[in-house]
């Protein structure tokens, strides 16, 4: 019943281009409350279907609180937070750079409670982030184009491999444009903080036409229809959600180091419902105690023992040095860097 | 304060006074804790946040005549590494804003390059340290003046610097209480001569006027020596008295026995029965005077043995019966029978025995005294409790006189005006059952007349 409810709720951007807001939004979908007139209203780059399974268990325990979901993008979202200042409850966000920049420039709430308390403390920052999912940055490869052939485990391995086959991947590798994508931005500073081979690998992919992506659900997409034979720095959670549905893909996390983006939440300053948006920060902190719901939305819960099982596993440090990549000077040099290496040869 | 203090008691002064000591170190010692720590931690800030600026000072370039720079992740990351505090950073080329923060404070003046300029102000809400470095770039063969400002909230530096106060807090309240411990416990010690001193000589008897020996500290010596040199003169001015007092009996026994001799001799001689009778009174009055004067020199005696009372064991009976025999032929005289009621088992008693001869002696000599001629006196001991050993006379009594005061020397009875007496007898009594532990028991007969003193001595 609720769903049907639900589905007549859901609108798209096209739909609000109209609306007064000047930051732009993907999508919006309303779950009212049965009962009770408080709306939390959340402004997420999570894609709805990803997401649904946690608000639907929250409003499950919280019957009285009504939800708004707004989807956008994550610079979007920044926008909507730090300029114009839209008065949303929840800043959801798999940007880390950005939801560091909103809580060092004053525009986030500190909370705590014993949830955020539990969280390790890689997963929060001065009780204004705290993260609760980590997905790290994947390797996917079309399992056809690698048959008879190991498959790179290593981006030194990688790099070899793209340049001792330059027919079989030229135009056939997908990546993150980060000039456009927020995560992709993410992930390429922090390789190139993590590796000198990052900007060779880069120059190698530039040379071979890679294609550039938006979002990872694209370039799984292609991977599995056998546009791609391989994409770089897909998103991980997506990648296992979407394997069920693709069985011709593989994930392949490389041995040197694995970037992991940690999914963060934030209660803005000029939130209207603070308490009821602590309540939502503490169910998504205490994600990893609830299986059925995480199986459900498919989104790796933040774990203390999470990091020690994989040891090239190394998540995103929160703090000030996110910040430095924001800086307009950096951004500007690193875009320049990216794009001469990436098109080198577009005629 | 000064009830505190008072002025009674060395203890209590010395308690407090140490514990006011204590109170002032222990708050000493959290000021200088917390002072020292907070500039610690606060030095620590400004380190990092000079190290930060500079490192960003060394990144700015120049590239076809534009100054750029490459900011350093490590620049900001390291601000990142000690607190979760919120971070400002602003570069400044030539008046204009290259990058960073617009509105963060600029220095008033260009910072001298190796000189960093350190200030606390309100941004955006917040107290922050904020770092300004000055830096000459070279660009396109001018010089070009460039300056950083970092700054950093301070949330972390007061998190730390509670944390150092409380534990400054907790050790200086742990060091007060143990350091007025220690002090009731040096209180204590420094008073335990005091105490031993006091100890030693509450325990001596009435008459011992020794020199304190006990072991003293310095301090005490002159209070001492002062103590002795006083029992000293006392006990020389109290020797001196006892023995004029013997000396001078000693003197008068010899010439009165002297007068009696001549005076019986004298008497042989007369026939004249008012002559006669004459010299019987005086011998009578010799015999009196002598016997006074036996006492003044019993009581030098007694007083003398009591000061050195050496004791040894020995039969109460046996002394008694002694002393009974002894005075026999003076009872005789007046036809007086002494009755002894005394067990045939021995009595064992520790004491003197010369001094006690000498007390029962004069018990029953006062008896025989005050008893008529023809009568009886009943001596018993009786073990109950205690040794009493009484002397019950059939004499004349004490009157209605408190009995009590009979004891003090010189006092006689108020119905004695008749008989010659000194009033030493009853004294010595005293004086010896005192230092055996005991005491006189002085009684008017109930049934029948007579008097009935008893000498009451502890079981041993």
């Amino acid at each position: 019943m609720r769903f049907a409810c639900l589905a007549t709720a859901l609108t798209v951007w096209i739909l609000s281009l109209g609306a007064a807001t000047a930051f732009e939004i993907e999508g919006e979908r309303h779950y009212p409350a049965p009962e009770g007139a408080v709306t939390l209203r959340i402004i997420s780059t999570a894609d709805i279907n990803v997401f649904e399974p946690i608000i639907l268990e929250f409003q499950r325990q919280n019957p009285g609180v009504g939800i708004d979901y707004v989807i956008a993008s994550s610079t979007e979202l920044m926008r909507a937070i730090y300029e114009e200042q839209e008065p949303f409850d929840l800043a959801i966000s798999s940007a880390m750079d950005l939801q560091t920049k909103l809580a060092n420039d004053g525009f986030a709430l500190a909370y705590s409670s014993f949830a955020t308390e539990a969280l390790p403390d890689w997963a929060k920052w001065r009780n204004q982030i705290f993260a609760f999912t980590q997905e790290p940055a994947v390797l996917v490869i079309s399992e056809a184009d690698f048959a008879g052939m190991e498959p790179p485990k290593t981006r030194e391995e990688l790099i070899s491999l793209l340049r001792e086959n330059p027919d079989r991947f030229a135009g056939r590798i997908g990546t993150y444009d980060v000039r456009i994508s927020g995560a992709g931005y993410l992930f390429a500073t922090q390789d190139s903080r993590n590796s000198d081979s990052y900007w060779r690998l880069t120059e190698v992919m530039g040379r071979l036409h890679a294609r550039l992506y938006g979002g990872s659900g694209d370039m799984i997409r292609d991977v599995a229809s056998g546009r791609l034979a391989l994409a770089y720095n897909v998103v991980g959670s997506y990648a296992m959600s979407r394997l069920p549905d693709y069985p011709g893909i593989r994930i392949i996390l490389f041995e040197d180091y694995v970037n992991v983006m940690l999914r963060t939440v934030l209660v803005p300053v000029n939130a209207p419902h603070p308490s009821e948006a602590g309540l939502m920060v503490d169910s998504l902190a205490t994600l990893d105690s609830r299986p059925a719901l995480t199986e459900r939305t498919s989104l790796p819960p933040v774990k203390a023992s999470g990091l020690q099982e994989n040891s090239a596993a190394r998540p995103i440090r929160l703090g000030p040095g996110l910040l430095v990549f924001l800086d307009r000077l950096k951004k500007q040099s690193f875009l320049q860097n990216w794009t001469s290496s990436m098109e080198q040869f577009v005629r | 304060m000064r009830a505190m203090l008072g002025k009674g008691s060395i203890r209590r002064r010395l308690v407090v006074q140490l514990s006011l000591i204590a109170a002032v170190l222990s708050l000493a010692f959290f000021l200088i804790v917390r002072a020292v720590a907070g500039q610690a931690a606060s030095d620590t800030q400004d380190n990092i946040l000079a190290a930060s600026a500079t490192s960003i000072a060394d990144a700015i370039y120049s590239e076809r005549g534009r100054i750029s720079l490459e900011l350093p992740y490590s620049a900001l990351s390291m601000l990142g590494s000690i607190s979760q505090d919120r971070v400002f950073y602003r570069v400044i080329v030539d008046g204009e804003t290259l990058t960073g923060y617009d509105d963060l404070p600029a220095p008033a003046h260009f910072p001298k390059p190796s000189e960093p300029v350190f200030s606390t102000l309100d941004f955006r809400g917040e107290e922050v340290r904020s770092v300004a470095v000055g830096r000459t770039v070279s660009s396109g063969g001018q010089a070009i003046r460039a300056a950083i400002v970092v700054a950093q909230t301070r949330s972390g530096l007061a998190a730390i610097t509670s944390k150092i106060s409380a534990t400054s807090v907790a050790v200086g309240i742990g060091l007060f209480l143990f350091a007025t411990l220690l002090s009731l416990l040096a209180a204590q010690s420094a008073l335990l001569p005091l105490n031993r001193m006091t100890q030693s000589i509450k325990r001596r008897g009435p008459h011992d006027l020794r020199p304190v020996r006990t072991e003293i500290p310095g301090e005490l010596l002159p209070l001492v020596a002062a103590l002795n040199n006083f029992m000293a003169r006392l006990r020389a001015a109290l020797a001196q008295s006892e023995e004029l007092v013997a000396e001078a009996a000693h003197r008068v026994r010899t010439p009165l026995a002297v007068v009696r001799t001549q005076a019986e001799v004298a008497l042989r001689r007369l026939d004249k029965p008012e002559d006669r009778q004459a010299l019987r009174e005086m011998i009578r009055a010799v015999d009196e005077s002598s016997r006074s004067a036996g006492q003044l020199l019993d009581h030098a005696m007694v007083t003398f043995r009591t000061d050195h009372l050496q004791e040894t064991r020995f039969d109460l009976g046996e002394v008694t019966r002694e002393t009974c025999a002894h005075l026999q032929p003076t009872a005789g005289l007046k036809d007086i029978a002494l009755v002894l009621d005394i067990p045939e088992r021995p009595l064992p008693f520790v004491g003197d025995p010369i001094l006690l001869q000498s007390a029962l002696r004069n018990i029953l000599d006062n008896a025989i005294k005050y008893s008529p001629a023809d009568s009886e006196i009943t001596v018993t001991i009786t073990v109950d409790r205690h040794y009493e050993i009484s002397f019950r006379d059939q004499g004349r009594g004490f009157g209605d006189v408190n009995t009590g005061g009979l004891t003090k020397r010189f006092a006689r009875g108020g119905n004695v005006a008749d008989v010659v007496g000194s009033g030493l007898g009853l004294t010595i009594v005293d004086v010896v059952a005192r230092a055996h532990k005991g005491r006189v028991k002085i009684r008017t007969n109930t049934e029948g007349p007579g008097a009935c003193v008893s000498l009451v001595l502890p079981l041993h």
